[in-house]
């Protein structure tokens, strides 16, 4: 079998694995999905100016914001962990052991991620379209699709590359958490970034993806005018995709780090 | 055809600590070959060399014609793992994990075959995290033989069995071997070693300091034997030209020769003349045991090097 055919392959068992792992399936999919409820309940009436001129209903922000945090967590934060728990548990260096090639392996959990994060992406812009009427124009649909898919992409090899700092799988979930928690709250994500906002944060933020990645998604998901393509931010969330991937693939270990 | 395994003078140091230092082998097709040390004697980190996981610092490796090293599929295709300490996805069945790693290898065993040859029918569609611990192991020789591999590298197979289970995995590597299939196990257990091997290599402190057929191992079948008995009255006591010979241990008598045939004769046939009971006699050789502990007695239980993962 080729190199692609093995990866979707292992596309389908890991998607097997996935759902039958209750931890995964509730922190990867249920969270997303529970925060754009809790959000848009508690602030979605409010008005929140997104562009220059565009301010629209909060609860509109967060189906753009919380689709944004969807693809992270699950292509970043999912495959960091599981990728981290199965190095120590030897699952990867038995396959390793195997004909299987280690990229069909990868891009196989890395696939599954982004239909994963396809997936809550589409819930959510569902949900927002029939409790709010945050609806997507197809005007920007190509903008909104070619955006998750960087994005999706560019956090998986993030995930990836932050394995290789993680010693073990008792600390995967602290690091994982405690290098993505405080980006997302500054970027945009959690808590509309405003006029207000303090420069410091605007500065600090605008160094990380996340912030690039959430403002993409919002403007091709709600841009008044034009297809909704933001180049630059899109580019400097690929720039740390390939920085991700150098770093994955320069030091990407098999076997547990003890 | 050659050998499955030649080695020559295959070194792997990890720092300033030398792992293996200097090790010889060869293993032909089809035989079952053990290497036996204790922890830290440089077992794993051979058997690993082999395996492709780790790169020699010198020496010459060759496992079926290709060299472990580079981590060929071709040679990947034809191998069968399974490691001291490895895992699987916890979620998947029996069957899905055994046909999931089927899927690897251009030619593989039947998938009902595999799971029947370790003994887990009733286990098939049971996920991996409600298998028993030695379930969960047989699990890790199915999947080794997965892709109908023509060498079997056991790491330890059996540490942590209840005897039972030893026995059963015994007999699963033995039809293995009786299937053609070549293994290279490494164990610390010499009863494993004089079951299974045809031939055994001892390591310590990171050399082959014996080899040869469990049965003859450090000269076993040469050495000297023993002879131990008590006499049941106090009062007789052994015809001088016997008690010449013996010496006086633990309240019986101990006689020590290499071939004992004689004196044993005389033994017995004096006993039965006199109507002595001979209480605990005794002819016995060094085990396997016993030259293992003298050959491996200068290799200090140290810990197994720091791995450095490449």
């Amino acid at each position: 079998m080729s190199t692609t055919r093995l990866a979707l392959r292992q596309v389908g068992y890991t998607n097997k694995a996935f759902w039958r792992n209750p931890a995964a399936a509730f922190f990867t999919f249920a969270f997303p999905i529970m925060f754009l409820i809790i959000f848009t309940t508690l602030f979605g009436n409010n008005e929140v100016q997104v562009l220059p001129g565009v301010s629209v209903k909060q609860s509109t922000f967060y189906v753009a914001a919380m689709s944004a945090f969807a693809v992270i967590t699950a292509c970043y934060t999912n495959i960091a962990i599981q990728v981290s728990f199965n190095r120590d548990a030897g699952i990867l260096k038995r396959i390793r052991g195997t004909p299987l090639p280690g990229a069909s392996y990868l891009a196989g959990r890395v696939m599954h991620a982004v239909i994963i994060a396809f997936i809550l992406v589409a819930i959510c812009v569902a949900y927002g379209r029939i409790f709010y009427s945050a609806s997507l124009s197809a005007r920007t649909l190509p903008a909104f699709l070619v955006t998750i898919l960087v994005g999706a992409a560019s956090f998986a090899a993030l995930g990836l590359a932050v394995t290789t700092i993680i010693p073990n799988a008792d600390a995967a979930p602290a690091i994982v958490n405690a290098s993505i928690l405080p980006i997302l709250f500054l970027s945009d994500i959690f808590i509309p970034l405003t006029p207000g906002t303090p420069q410091w944060v605007d500065v600090v933020s605008k160094i990380f993806p996340v912030r690039h990645f959430a403002e993409a998604m919002q403007v091709a998901f709600f841009s008044p005018t034009g297809n909704g393509f933001r180049w630059g931010d899109l580019a400097v969330v690929a720039a740390w995709g390939v920085f991700g991937l150098i770093v994955a693939i320069r030091f990407f270990t098999w076997e547990p780090r003890r | 055809m050659g050998t499955a395994i030649e080695v020559r003078g295959l070194r792997k140091s990890y720092g300033d600590v030398e792992a293996v230092r200097g090790v010889d082998l060869s293993v032909d097709h089809g035989e079952i070959f053990a290497l036996l040390g204790p922890n830290g004697a440089g077992k794993t980190t051979t058997v690993e060399i082999l395996e492709g996981y780790r790169e020699r610092t010198a020496g010459e490796a060759t496992v079926l014609d290709h060299d472990p090293a580079r981590g060929e599929r071709e040679l990947k295709e034809r191998i069968g793992i399974v490691l001291q300490s490895t895992g699987v996805d916890p979620y998947l069945t029996v069957a899905e994990t055994v046909e999931m790693y089927r899927g690897y290898y251009p030619s593989p065993r039947p998938l009902d075959e595999v799971i029947d040859l370790v003994g887990l029918e009733e286990k098939r569609d049971v996920r991996v995290v409600k298998l028993s611990g030695g379930q969960q192991r047989r699990l890790d020789v199915a999947i080794a033989l997965a892709g109908d591999p023509e060498l079997l590298f056991l790491d330890e197979p059996t540490t942590g069995f209840d005897p039972s289970a030893r026995r059963h995995a015994w007999e699963i590597v033995k039809n293995l071997a009786s299937l053609g299939k070549t293994v290279f196990l490494t164990t610390h257990y010499m009863d494993e070693a004089q079951y299974l091997a045809g031939r055994v290599a001892v390591i310590s402190s990171g050399e082959i300091v014996a080899e040869g057929p469990p049965s003859s191992l450090g000269g076993r079948d040469t050495a000297t034997a023993v002879v131990r008995f008590r006499l049941s009255a106090p009062d007789v006591s052994l015809p001088d030209a016997m008690a010449s010979g013996v010496t006086r241990e633990d309240g019986g008598f101990r006689y020590q020769a290499a071939d004992p045939t004689r004196f044993l004769h005389d033994l017995t046939g004096w006993a039965l003349e006199n109507s002595v009971t001979l209480e605990g006699l005794d002819v016995s050789r060094p085990t396997l045991e016993d030259v293992y502990l003298k050959l491996t007695a200068d290799d200090a239980e140290r810990p197994e090097p720091a791995e450095v993962s490449s």
